[in-house]
């Protein structure tokens, strides 16, 4: 005992010439730390590189693997099957013989992995390049959509009054759509129009996959700025806010310096959720033809050339289905595991 | 030839034509009607491969009388006004309802595009040089409300062609009818009745070889003259047919009862029916329609609904092969390509992407050999005129297409010095297959092609006005006769009178204009109203001027497929009305 005490009272100083040095941690190592502990996160991340991946080297399996080109018809030609030389399509047996039935899957990554559409046309070289078309959108109208709605909310929550009353009100505008019947109504105008889109000297042709993108951004924008602009609002009526007003900081560098690292989390946290909607509004634009346009492929666009094949040929709109609930599933779990990771006393909230 | 529309009407205006469109197996096609004179038609018939007709005819009618016959159509017609609707839809049930001063002969195959006088006791010779016919109107029919059938019903039935918005070109030849106005128009000099006498004068401002073949449409069928001029929205307005209007809702159904005044006094024109209620249902998917009638839920998939390629498979088995009809339709799906802007200026070029199209391909895009046939001329078979002539083919038979000489083709592109030339395809986004393959076939012979799909509603508009020819080189089309008179493809679709510059209605899309072969045109149709055989030689030669020109790539003729269920008997074709819904019974 009294070699504890005289331990316990001794062990101020030799205790803190022992002990390892404490080494302070950003909030954003802390929370890669917890994110890398989020086992089910990690997996999910894994699991999205994957198909990213994959779909990158799209060019590679059409090229070097399967041989096809998937962006034409090739509705006369053959492929092997057990050995032997089969056509792609096949005209209906029986009494009538009408109609005509592209190959099913053949499971040999050479000849026709997942079949043929009712073109011709190699599905699943095709599904890897409408994965490029479907992540690209989704990826890319998410990060537009975040940066730009984040811009406008830094500037109207810090600036208030009458920038906040115009920029919300702009965006209430846009809220006041529902969501997919606004991206029909500028999709079909802009897509489908011989022209696209032409503003100034800007042309972006309607079949490139950059309107796509930008109208998706645009549609979401009000749901990235809304919660954006809470964070900025409160974030303004800090201290540390006030003195760097009072120490003659510009608005740009207290917008920029000191709001911004404070919401930016809050834009993380949305990203990865912002990018599964994104990919479920593209392919379900591109379902409706009025996303991406021929010959570019998307996993909207092949459930929709399977469609007419469901009882036929399922996997032509089975795969692409897979894909999109795969992706969007792994963004949501790593979502989720994002918003523990930046914020942990959100889910104690939750769960209280 | 108006543009007619299986849903909807498109108030065009000037001529457009018969392109209205639904699908069927992979790719689209329209629901056409058409109409005839008494012409001579090529021997081959209707009735094809298994669709030829369970009866021919409704002889035993009485006996089979009875029951609840019904239809399954995706979607309904629009507006029901017989004055504004241009839908095969709506048509099918108003021949049932309505009459008009003729009628197409109501059997199956070729015989039924003869016209037969129907509330005229007889079909008119022309006199006054072709501008005056004069009909002697029976006495005696009633309307399903009761009133009296009177010639100057038919004044009215005429003005209200110009006063409800509705193709109102098919009589703009009419006497006082280029002074109609939208709230008033007054054809007593152009539609003279003499309700005494029971006869009507109708008085035209230029002959009309297919003026017979107008008034059997059902925008000429008689409604009271008591029918407001102003549209009556889904209000049928009462006819004399056997059956009535009894409701009409684009949202449910409509249902069609028998009309308690109809008496038969022709039986070619207008027979009995044999259903007592006819019933057409709305809003289900195509594919359920087809679960439905094999089923025995319903008796038919209507005729514009396109049966998904996926369930042609259980189709052909012999389970359900005997309920289906397939017959040949004289339509054409072709590529137009844009005669005033390089490299399709050059006729060279346009032989060239004849020689290499695929037509194989795209037959295999319709559906395949069962369902479309390949063609390289303008007339489908079965047609007035129609000599079967294929130049851009592989091999030395040029009757028919075998395969693309692409040797030929890029010759041609090297001697008209367009190789290279940037290549702008137009489809509309159902069809992009057909443009994909088209894209295909000009990259094959040194074009950089490129497609433009835009959407159903704004595609074809858009490739007929002249306003934008700068912006295509081949645009997708399609074309279903009007009537079986070749003036319907060769004059409406590539006559110099078909070109109206900067209007939405201007069916000559290629903008040819041959004055050579126009000059051929004016006397085949001058010559239609006296000598139809000798006019038929004059149009065979056309057609075959037309091909070499190429102001088209022709791709195919369409079949049609009738799918009803295993109840039904007296299954007709007729090249007009397609099924013929009143003359099919149930066990």
């Amino acid at each position: 005992m009294a070699t504890m005490l005289g331990q316990a009272e001794a062990a101020p100083e030799p205790a803190s010439e022992q002990l390892p040095e404490i080494t302070g941690r950003s909030p954003w190592a802390l929370a890669a730390r917890r994110l890398w502990r989020n086992r089910i996160a990690m997996a999910s991340l894994v699991l999205f590189l994957l198909i990213v991946v994959v779909c990158l080297a799209a060019p590679l399996y059409a090229h070097d693997i399967a041989h096809v080109n998937p962006f034409v018809n090739n509705l006369n030609g053959t492929t092997i099957v057990n050995g032997k030389k089969v056509p792609l399509m096949q005209q209906g047996g029986g009494v009538l013989h009408l109609g005509e039935t592209p190959i099913g899957p053949t499971w040999d990554l050479r000849h026709y992995f997942l079949g043929a559409d009712a073109q011709g046309r190699d599905v699943a070289a095709r599904l890897l390049y409408g994965g490029r078309s479907s992540l690209g959108i989704g990826i890319g109208s998410a990060v537009i959509c975040c940066f730009i709605a984040t811009v406008v909310a830094l500037i109207a929550g810090y600036f208030g009054r009458a920038v906040d009353a115009v920029l919300s009100r702009l965006m209430d505008l846009v809220w006041a759509f529902p969501v997919y019947l606004l991206a029909i109504s500028i999709s079909t105008v802009l897509l489908t129009s011989a022209n696209g889109l032409q503003v100034g000297p800007l042309h972006i042709a309607a079949s490139s996959l950059w309107l796509p993108t930008l109208i998706i951004a645009l549609i979401y924008l009000p749901y990235v700025y809304r919660p954006v602009r809470g964070h900025v609002l409160a974030a303004t009526e800090k201290e540390f806010v006030e003195a760097a007003v009072s120490q003659g900081a510009s608005d740009l560098r207290v917008i920029f310096s000191d709001i911004l690292p404070n919401v930016v989390s809050v834009v993380i946290v949305l990203l990865p959720l912002m990018i599964a909607t994104t990919i479920l509004t593209e392919s379900a634009l591109s379902y409706l033809s009025v996303g991406v346009q021929p010959p570019n492929a998307s996993w909207g666009t092949i459930i929709s050339d399977g469609q007419d094949l469901l009882y036929t040929r399922p996997w032509v709109a089975i795969a692409p289905g897979i894909m999109i609930v795969l992706v969007v599933l792994s963004l949501n779990v790593l979502g989720d595991g994002v918003r523990d990771a930046l914020d942990p006393r959100a889910r104690l909230r939750v769960e209280e | 030839m108006n543009r007619l529309s299986r849903t909807a009407l498109s108030p065009a205006g000037p001529p457009a034509g018969s392109r209205a469109r639904a699908r069927l197996q992979l790719s689209k096609r329209t629901g056409g009607v058409a109409v005839v004179a008494a012409l001579a038609l090529a021997a081959a018939g209707c009735g094809g491969s298994s669709g030829q007709p369970a009866s021919s005819g409704s002889s035993s009618a009485a006996a089979h009388k009875g029951g609840t016959f019904t239809i399954l159509a995706s979607s309904a017609f629009g507006v029901a006004d017989p004055a504004q609707n241009y839908t095969l839809e709506e048509w099918q049930l108003l021949i049932d309802t309505h009459d008009g001063l003729v009628q197409f002969k109501r059997v199956g195959g070729l015989p039924g595009t003869t016209i037969v006088p129907d509330l005229a006791t007889a079909v008119p010779k022309p006199t006054d040089g072709g501008k005056t016919y004069t009909f002697t109107i029976r006495r005696g029919i009633k309307f399903s409300d009761g009133t009296t059938l009177k010639p100057s019903d038919f004044v009215r039935t005429f003005e209200r062609q110009f006063t409800v918005p509705g193709p109102t070109s098919f009589y703009s030849e009419i006497v006082g009818a280029s002074k109609c106005k939208p709230k008033k128009c007054d054809l007593s000099q152009g539609v003279v009745a003499n309700d005494s006498a029971s006869t009507l004068t109708i008085h035209l401002t230029t002959p009309d070889a297919e003026f017979l073949d107008k008034l059997a449409l059902p925008f000429a069928y008689a409604v009271p003259a008591s029918t407001p001029f102003k549209l009556t929205g889904n209000h049928v307005p009462p006819g004399t047919g056997p059956y009535m209007w009894k409701s009409y809702n684009p949202n449910t159904q409509a249902v069609l009862v028998r009309n308690p005044y109809f008496h038969v006094w022709n039986p070619q024109a207008q027979p009995a029916g044999n259903p007592d209620k006819i019933i057409e249902k709305y809003g289900l998917q195509v594919s359920d329609e087809v679960t439905q009638v094999e089923n025995g839920s319903a008796n038919e998939v209507f005729d514009g609904d396109v049966i998904p390629s996926d369930r042609l498979s259980e189709l052909n088995s012999p389970k359900y092969a005997h309920q289906v009809h397939v017959n040949p339709l004289t339509a054409d799906w072709y590529f137009a390509l844009n005669t005033k802007r390089p490299p399709f200026n050059n006729v060279k070029a346009r032989q060239a992407i004849n020689y290499a199209a695929n037509r194989a391909a795209y037959v295999k895009i319709g559906g395949g050999s069962s369902l479309a046939v390949p063609t390289c001329q303008v007339l489908p078979p079965n047609f007035p005129g129609y000599k079967p002539y294929c130049p851009y083919t592989a091999g030395t038979d040029h009757t028919k297409w075998t395969a693309p000489d692409l040797a030929k083709a890029r010759q041609l592109v090297q001697q008209s010095g367009t190789n290279g030339a940037k290549v702008v395809v137009n489809t509309d986004i159902p069809d992009k297959a057909l443009g994909e393959q088209m894209v295909s076939d000009l990259n094959k012979i040194g074009y950089k092609a490129t497609l433009q799909a835009l959407s159903g509603s704004v595609q074809y508009p858009f490739v007929q006005n002249s306003t934008n020819l700068g912006k295509w080189n081949v645009a997708w089309s399609a074309w279903y006769q009007d009537y079986p008179a070749p003036s319907d493809f060769l004059n409406v679709l590539l006559g110099c009178g078909s070109i109206h510059q900067g209007s939405d209605a201007s069916p000559n899309i290629a903008e040819f204009c041959n004055q050579s072969i126009q000059s051929q045109i004016s006397k085949a149709e001058s010559l239609s109203l006296t000598n139809p055989t000798a006019a038929n030689s004059i149009w065979a030669q056309i057609d075959h001027e037309d091909t070499d020109q190429a102001p088209w790539v022709d791709m195919y003729n369409p079949k049609q497929i009738d799918l009803l269920s295993s109840n039904v008997e007296g299954y007709q074709w007729n090249p007009q009305w397609y099924i013929l819904i009143d003359q099919m019974w149930l066990k």
